[in-house]
């Protein structure tokens, strides 16, 4: 069976959920072979993870040589990879750095790439190549769409499919990259990592909480009902342009997007920037003052009232439920 | 910079799978402002600013010269159009092969700036590969910039961390909407613009074979396009005397979410 490399999602060896995501969409294309690039000594417990996933293989690239630059290295280790297992397809997480790795890939190996899929199937009427589907202009539109040229280069948002477990023999393969100066060109002066909330991560968080402008800049309340449900919290452009919540809480376009099962957005208007970043949650909740507010157009349910009350009322509720 | 459909208009696809770009008005893309208002402010901020020329460029069909101007109202220096008709369904790959091609032409650039992705296909992969293509250093999603020389520093809020990513120009740098809001054409800006050199450049311009772009030779193929169905309207209740977290709460149990 043909190979489909998978890029692992990980910040210092801990394996993101997005990635067994991509493991189990990769079996019904061939079979999965993960790349790890980061520290080597890390590699055996990332290959024991993912290969609960179905990885058969695991390409360790240590990152020595890579570490403190930009995407550049980690595209010429994947081209290196596609040029030693042929496989049938490259899946890559669809975050920023995911989607820049992708690019560059693309243009070395002269193969097409789709971005930000939210499905990706095998072509059953045709050869078995990978049809995806994405959902455009602001979730008003599914396209499904195929590579057509060369290897394809697949990203896939986060949420995109439910992790399948399924044993791979999770053979780690040391993999020795070779890293040009030419790639090594725009260096990572400093990096501070994002504060642990203890919260899940927005991107991969089954609930997610938003606030927007209707908080008029307390966030309390939406933390109180992520808390309660165990999710996520985010904002909107309007309450981080307003300086209230980090840009790393933004959902949007120009932010993070979510699909997670559950979407609750208080206090937001509902812009198309907006929408373009969460609306292809499972079931979307708005609690907003203004009744004509264009988020109402696509709840699963809504609440005309203020945020400040209904917010800590239903957590209040929540917690007691779960007793 | 890219010409847009305007993304608050009901944006359509054509019978041919691309995005039909006459039914909607079409724009200079948002985030692509970003990008001419800080390539201005680095001007400004230059030891002699008319040393420096900011060079507003776009691939987009006829209409699309629009784009342009309005960097040039800004206060864009000149402003150069690449269109061909034989450019028309594009993909990234084709897209960032020809504004290759157009800078290499334009020539002795020393930033190339982009905004973080566009408001209609929003892949945000053009920077890198235009960086892939000029073998250049890549510098994305800064959202505050620094220079000295031709030393450059960005910030910028990575996936998992925030960083600072330090580069030697010539480079490619994309540009968040956190670098601040770009400035509208004054009326003195509109007047001169009018002004500005605009060129405009075909595929043999810049040696591009036809044969290489358009959509009959995209690396990619649409399928299928499906307008969503019409979500079927929510239950919608207003709060009275806590009625509202009341149904919400009930709401989120039938749901499962509890």
């Amino acid at each position: 069976m043909t190979e489909v490399l998978v890029l692992i999602d990980h910040a210092d060896g801990e394996v993101k959920k997005p990635t067994y995501e991509l493991l189990t969409l990769a079996r019904r294309l061939g079979e999965p072979s993960a790349v790890f690039i980061g520290a080597g000594s890390q590699g055996a417990a990332a290959a024991e993870k993912v290969a609960k996933y179905g990885a058969e293989k695991v390409y360790v690239v240590d990152d020595a040589d890579i570490k403190g630059y930009l995407v550049a290295p980690k595209a010429e280790a994947l081209q290196q990879l596609v040029e030693k297992s042929s496989p049938a397809a490259v899946l890559i997480p669809s975050t920023f750095e995911g989607k820049e790795v992708a690019g560059r890939l693309a243009i070395k190996i002269g193969s097409g790439l789709i971005t930000d899929a939210v499905d990706v199937q095998a072509d059953d009427g045709g050869d078995g190549t990978p049809v995806t589907t994405q959902s455009v202009f602001a979730g008003n539109y599914t396209v499904t769409a195929k590579v057509t040229t060369g290897t394809p280069i697949i990203t896939v948002k986060p949420n995109s499919a439910t992790p399948e477990e399924a044993a791979g023999a999770g053979t780690v393969e040391e993999f020795a990259a070779t890293v040009s100066d030419s790639a090594k060109k725009a260096q990572i002066v400093a990096s501070q990592p994002r504060k642990a909330s203890g919260r899940p991560e927005l991107t991969e968080a089954a609930i997610v909480v938003a606030g927007g402008r209707g908080t008029g800049g307390k966030f309390e309340p939406v933390e109180g009902l992520a808390d309660a449900l165990g999710g996520a919290v985010g904002a909107s452009r309007a309450a981080v342009d307003s300086g209230w919540i980090p840009h790393s809480f933004q959902i949007g376009q120009t932010g993070k997007t979510v699909s997670p099962q559950l979407y609750v957005a208080g206090g937001i208007s509902g812009a198309i920037q907006h929408r373009a970043g969460m609306q292809t949650s499972k079931t979307i909740v708005a609690v907003n003052k203004d009744d004509e507010a264009p988020i109402f157009e696509l709840v699963d349910f809504g609440v005309v009232g203020d945020l400040h009350t209904v917010f800590p009322a239903a957590a209040e509720k929540v917690n007691e439920r779960k007793g | 910079m890219k010409y847009v459909p305007d993304a608050t208009a009901d944006r359509q696809f054509e019978q041919d799978k691309t995005v039909d770009r006459d039914g909607v008005d079409g724009l200079l893309s948002e985030l692509d402002e970003y990008a001419v208002e800080q390539a201005l402010q680095l001007k400004e901020k230059a030891e002699s600013p008319e040393d420096v020329k900011v060079i507003a460029l776009t691939v987009a069909p006829e209409a699309g010269v629009d784009a342009v101007r309005k960097a040039l109202q800004m206060g864009a220096d000149s402003g150069v159009h690449v269109a061909d008709e034989a450019i028309a369904g594009s993909d990234a790959i084709a897209t960032s092969l020809v504004l290759a091609k157009a800078i290499e032409k334009i020539g002795d650039v020393d930033l190339v700036m982009c905004g973080m992705a566009s408001t209609d296909g929003s892949m945000s992969v053009v920077p890198a590969m235009l960086a892939e293509r000029l073998d250049l250093p890549q510098v994305t999603l800064a959202s505050v910039i620094e220079t000295q020389g031709d030393q450059v520093r960005v910030k910028r809020d990575g996936d998992v961390a925030t960083e600072v990513i330090g580069a030697t120009m010539p480079l490619v740098m994309s540009v968040t909407d956190q670098t601040g809001e770009a400035r509208y054409p004054s009326f003195k800006g509109i007047m001169a613009a009018k002004k500005k050199p605009l060129e405009t450049y075909t595929l043999s311009d810049l040696g591009v074979d036809a044969g290489d772009v358009g959509l009959s030779v995209a690396w990619t193929e649409v399928q299928d396009t499906t307008a969503r169905p019409p979500r079927s309207a929510g239950e919608i209740v207003t709060d009275e005397d806590g009625s509202g977290a009341s149904a919400l709460v009930d709401f989120l149990a039938s749901k499962k979410f509890i």
